[in-house]
């Protein structure tokens, strides 16, 4: 299996094209180590289309409540039904089974204004510095 | 960011890289491991949590009794040698200045323990409110680390510490001058924050990092003031600037059992206190689980099933041991009777919630 390619936000979100213009989102290991136990995760009921930085998930640890905004603009096609009943799911595996939502890209080349793997990891450790 | 104050244990977490952040001025853990697991181990096991943040007051002198009394809600006067008191500092107006511990040693010796954050406050109110009475006070919070030993199995890992049978040590006293593995003189309580059976050890400041260590190495997870939140809150216990403020008095707060209004002493807050009590507060504390999904927060609007406002949270969290969001509100008196059903405003949608009796965890 080839590797996927993975883009991500300053926010620690991570979008991956699974097939054509389907992509899914979640948030990186770096995002659910800060927060903690996660707890709840909330999806925005009648979400469908959706602009780069609307809000799509809440994730709510024990201690804090964040927002996942979409990185990209689209259609909400799938959530993850796995986060509902474990929550924790996204502390075990964040870049795989804790992905949240499945989404209809509507615009690939908004893909370019996100950074790549290199990129990220670049960004994480001038953050902690 | 301010220079942060340090507990004695802040070159043990250095050392061991454990993430620190500003707790009331102060570099204290939120977590060492995860908040869940630190949790479990207070509930099933045994946990400790460093709480040299909190202040200590020192009051000696011949009308130390008389003067302490003059200013706290409870009956100093019902404490014996040894015994452990939980009291209210009150204003005039009956909001609290601050909930403390007082330890009485003998008729001419206490100690008041305090919030950190309120330290200074309290010394403070105390100093002002001395007048000419012959007592004498001294903040020793820098001079002693505090450890809270806290879960079923507190004593026994404990016992393995020490040579004092701890079996001898009742609920709310505390014994002096005990060895604690290699380090004399701790003052052991049985006391605690988190509704389990558990112990808090006084211990010389330069000592502390020491008795971490051996009650590490004698299996106590080190937790951290994550988890110190949802236990205490589990248990239904108040926290200061949440269920208690200068504008939430203790009769509003629910913790009327600490206020004797009608104690021998006069003290700060009688009148207007013994009033509220007589009339019934205007609002209360009131606690609360939600019957649906979702995580109440501090802050969020409480609504009547009318959909009327009234109140809000003031501590909420998802409860690790009973798997549902729980929480504490301030509500008008007129809908805060148990079993009252309630609407919490979470992100724009209000989600049912029932008024019941704390604590929402008790040990079988």
């Amino acid at each position: 299996m080839t590797e996927k390619k993975r883009y991500y936000t300053e926010e620690h979100e991570w979008v991956e094209i699974i097939e054509g213009n389907t992509a899914r989102v979640g948030i990186t290991e770096h995002a659910q180590e800060q927060l903690g136990d996660i707890v709840f995760v909330d999806y925005t009921s009648d979400l469908q289309e959706v602009a780069v930085g609307d809000d799509i998930v809440t994730v709510e640890s024990v201690k804090s409540v964040s927002d996942v905004y979409a990185p990209v603009s689209g259609t909400v096609t799938k959530q993850n039904e796995q986060l509902a009943d474990a929550p924790e799911t996204v502390n075990v595996s964040a870049m795989d089974q804790g992905w949240m939502i499945e989404m209809e890209i509507s615009d690939p080349s908004e893909l370019k204004h996100l950074m790549d793997e290199e990129a990220y990891q670049a960004f994480l450790a001038e953050e902690e510095a | 960011m301010a220079e942060l104050k340090k507990t004695p244990l802040f070159d043990y977490y250095q050392a061991n890289q454990v993430k620190l952040v500003d707790f009331g001025g102060w570099a204290m853990p939120m977590q060492f491991s995860s908040i869940i697991k630190e949790h479990q181990a207070v509930r099933q096991s045994v946990g400790m949590f460093d709480c040299s943040h909190m202040g200590e007051i020192l009051i000696t002198g011949p009308e130390a009794e008389t003067y302490l009394n003059s200013l706290v809600t409870n009956d100093i006067s019902r404490m014996a040698d040894d015994d452990v008191q939980y009291n209210i500092i009150c204003q005039d107006d009956g909001g609290a200045v601050d909930d403390v511990m007082v330890y009485r040693f003998h008729a001419e010796k206490y100690w008041v323990v305090c919030n950190a954050s309120n330290t200074e406050k309290v010394w403070q109110w105390l100093k002002e409110n001395k007048k000419n009475q012959h007592v004498e006070l001294e903040n020793v919070t820098q001079t002693v680390g505090l450890i809270a030993v806290q879960g079923p199995q507190a004593e026994m890992v404990m016992q393995t510490l020490t040579t004092f049978d701890l079996k001898t040590l009742k609920r709310h006293k505390f014994s002096q001058s005990l060895s604690v593995g290699e380090v004399a003189d701790v003052l052991v309580s049985r006391t605690g924050y988190t509704g389990e059976d558990g112990f808090e050890l006084y211990i010389p400041a330069q000592e502390t990092p020491s008795v971490w260590e051996q009650l590490l190495k004698a299996g106590t997870l080190a937790c951290g003031l994550g988890s110190r939140d949802t236990l205490r809150l589990e248990a239904g216990l108040p926290l200061y600037g949440h269920e208690l403020t200068e504008t939430i008095s203790p009769i509003m707060a629910g913790l009327g059992f600490a206020v004797k209004t009608d104690k021998q002493v006069a003290f700060k807050g009688q009148e207007a206190l013994t009033h509220q009590r007589q009339a019934g507060p205007v609002k209360k504390i009131v606690s609360f689980q939600m019957l649906e999904r979702g995580i109440p927060r501090q802050n969020y609007l409480v609504f009547s099933e009318k959909g009327q406002e009234i109140g809000y949270v003031t501590s909420g969290t998802q409860s690790p041991s009973l798997k549902k969001g729980i929480g504490m509100a301030l509500v008008d008196s007129d809908q805060a009777q148990i079993g009252q059903q309630l609407l919490i405003e979470i992100r724009n949608k209000k989600i049912p919630a029932e008024i019941i009796k704390k604590p929402f965890y008790k040990k079988d």
